[in-house]
């Protein structure tokens, strides 16, 4: 019984201190943005840890300087037109790899998959030049085109898809439903969850996009909050609370939503984890 | 006849906007990048000249590719096993009914809310030499020129802030992970007299195989493809020691950002290296890795 007790504090000695130092970087970043300008390289440690003088002037001053209300409507227009195409497309693809029968379906599978090896870096240049030859530069095309469909969208629906017992689609035939039919009244309500763990997931990786935005948005307006957040340090080197100030108010929205979709995203992260 | 032709239109519709977009933004520009790979540009890229397949292996060859797959192999070397212990051991450790247990997942779950852009920036505060906290701590006295500049420390330093940032999608994985093991192997496991690491080494590291190898997999691509940290903590420096791959490509001072052709056989032969790579990990931990069932 002793050891035992003494395993669990050890335990929470052990969490505690993990967490302290995970959490750390977050609670300096959360006192610098509170923080005024002049107090922000105060010399003493202890003055950078704890919230003295709070103000929300510098939050305040990051939201304009870096135009990040401009930027937080560019992302989440984008995010939100890329997760809804997303869950649209492999929802349709799936539905033709699993319920339909054509000739080459394999070949065009095996080519779907294919596209998952490919690194996005690789394909960058021509990209970028394409939306240019698009005339999309500094346009909401320009940032959503690309993502519109994934071949791990594809992939993981069709897992899903695949669970299902064949005779539903029978059974919905005899009851006069075509396959559009099939597919919104019996087929997507059944893989809900899933849907809600890709799309979840999708609206993710879009908002947190670093990269492209920044190669296809030259124009501030244009701006992405990643691209506005690189925008906003390279700008404001010498204020450096301002560029933290920027960080919370960018990764405050995900938070949340993380807390509120909390069993989407576990879902949806484990997704790829699933055995064979 | 007439119902499978329908079939083939419907599967037809259903098929090409996927297709579609697949084609232009991936095989399309994958095929082209391959074959701008063999030209050389001018510098306002306009007229280039076909040079041929040789170009792939000049650019291997040469001492910056050399280095900066140096820097993109040392990286993930750095990030993905400390990341996947470090993942493991505190999904292990909070997998317990333990009061305020909740709160410990939270904070350790939390740092997936963070993108590249914001980890970097945070740690930035942190080290970088003239407003950073840790820098103060831990250089007191090699303030000079600070832990992001200094060619010792200059990757190391990129490669906590990276860790740090994909821990939360590390522990969250893999304690999904954790909850779906079958109690009643640990209770055998238990009643054999198994201590607590031998339970860790035989039940619990074996069952979570398919697990490890994702997470593996996806760390490493990551690894192999950051380019926001770089950008953001060290811009490429110093003297080339945080140049990987992709900075190579996209950077702010890269030597090829000008020739569309050379960054192209750079590109590609990023694509030819995680090919390589991935077909590495699968062939020597995939066959090792045990499915239940």
């Amino acid at each position: 019984m002793r050891t035992r007790g003494w395993r669990l504090v050890g335990r929470y000695a052990l969490l505690t201190f993990f967490a302290v130092v995970v959490f750390f970087p977050v609670w300096v970043m959360l006192v610098g943005a509170l923080k005024p300008f002049s107090k922000a390289l105060d010399p003493s440690s202890v003055q950078r840890l704890l919230p003295t003088h709070a103000t929300l002037d510098t939050l305040r001053a990051a939201w304009t300087d870096g135009n990040l209300g401009r930027a937080l409507w560019n992302t989440t227009l984008v995010a939100v037109i890329v997760t809804t195409a997303q869950v649209a497309t492999s929802v349709m693809a799936a539905y033709a790899f699993v319920f339909l029968k054509f000739p080459g379906k394999r070949v065009v599978f095996a080519i779907f998959l294919s596209t998952m090896l490919v690194p996005f870096e690789a394909t960058l240049v021509v990209n970028r030049k394409t939306i240019e030859n698009f005339g999309w530069l500094n346009s909401f095309q320009g940032l959503a085109a690309p993502f519109l469909a994934t071949a791990f969208g594809t992939f993981l629906v069709r897992q899903v898809f695949l669970s299902l017992p064949k005779e539903m689609l029978e059974a919905a035939r005899m009851d006069g439903l075509g396959h559009f039919g099939f597919l919104r009244e019996v087929a997507v309500p059944l893989v809900r969850p899933t849907l809600g763990a890709l799309g979840l997931f999708s609206f993710l990786s879009t908002w947190n996009q670093y990269l492209w935005p920044t190669l296809v948005s030259t124009d501030d307006d244009w701006y992405t909050v990643q691209s506005g957040l690189k925008a906003l340090a390279s700008a404001q080197v010498d204020k450096p609370n301002l560029v933290i100030a920027g960080t919370v108010i960018v990764a405050l929205p995900i938070f949340l939503l993380l807390l509120f979709f909390q069993r989407q995203l576990i879902r949806g992260l484990t997704a790829g984890a699933v055995k064979g | 006849m007439r119902r499978r032709l329908r079939e083939w239109g419907l599967a037809l519709l259903m098929l090409g906007p996927s297709l579609a977009v697949l084609g232009v933004f991936v095989l399309y520009p994958l095929g082209r990048a391959i074959m701008l790979g063999r030209q050389r540009c001018d510098p306002t890229g306009r007229s280039c000249e076909t040079t041929g397949w040789d170009q792939y292996v000049d650019v291997f060859r040469s001492v910056e590719f050399q280095q900066a797959m140096g820097v993109t192999f040392k990286f993930a070397a750095m990030t993905v096993p400390l990341g996947i212990v470090l993942g493991v051991g505190l999904a292990v450790l909070a997998d317990k009914q333990l009061k305020q247990i909740g709160l410990f997942r939270t904070i350790f779950s939390s740092t997936v809310a963070t993108s590249v852009a914001v980890a970097s920036l945070m740690w930035f505060f942190l080290l970088n030499p003239s407003v950073g906290l840790l820098s103060d701590w831990i250089g007191g006295t090699a303030k000079n020129p600070g832990l992001l500049f200094d060619k010792d420390t200059a990757l190391w330093s990129v490669a906590v802030s990276s860790i740090w940032a994909n821990l939360g999608f590390t522990f969250i994985v893999v304690t999904a992970a954790l909850q779906s093991v079958p109690a009643d192997l640990y209770e055998s496991a238990y009643v054999d007299g198994a201590s607590g690491w031998r339970r860790f080494t035989n039940v619990t590291v074996p069952m979570l195989g398919p697990t490890l190898l994702f997470v593996g997999v996806v760390l490493f691509s990551r690894a192999f493809q950051a380019y926001g940290e770089f950008d953001l903590l060290t811009g490429g420096g110093p003297e080339g020691t945080t140049t990987n791959i992709p900075y190579l490509v996209y950077g702010t001072n890269s030597i090829v950002k000008s020739d569309d052709g050379l960054r192209s056989t750079v590109a590609v032969l990023l694509f030819g290296l995680l090919l390589f790579v991935s077909a590495l990990q699968f062939r020597s931990i995939g066959k090792r890795v045990h499915y239940a069932n």
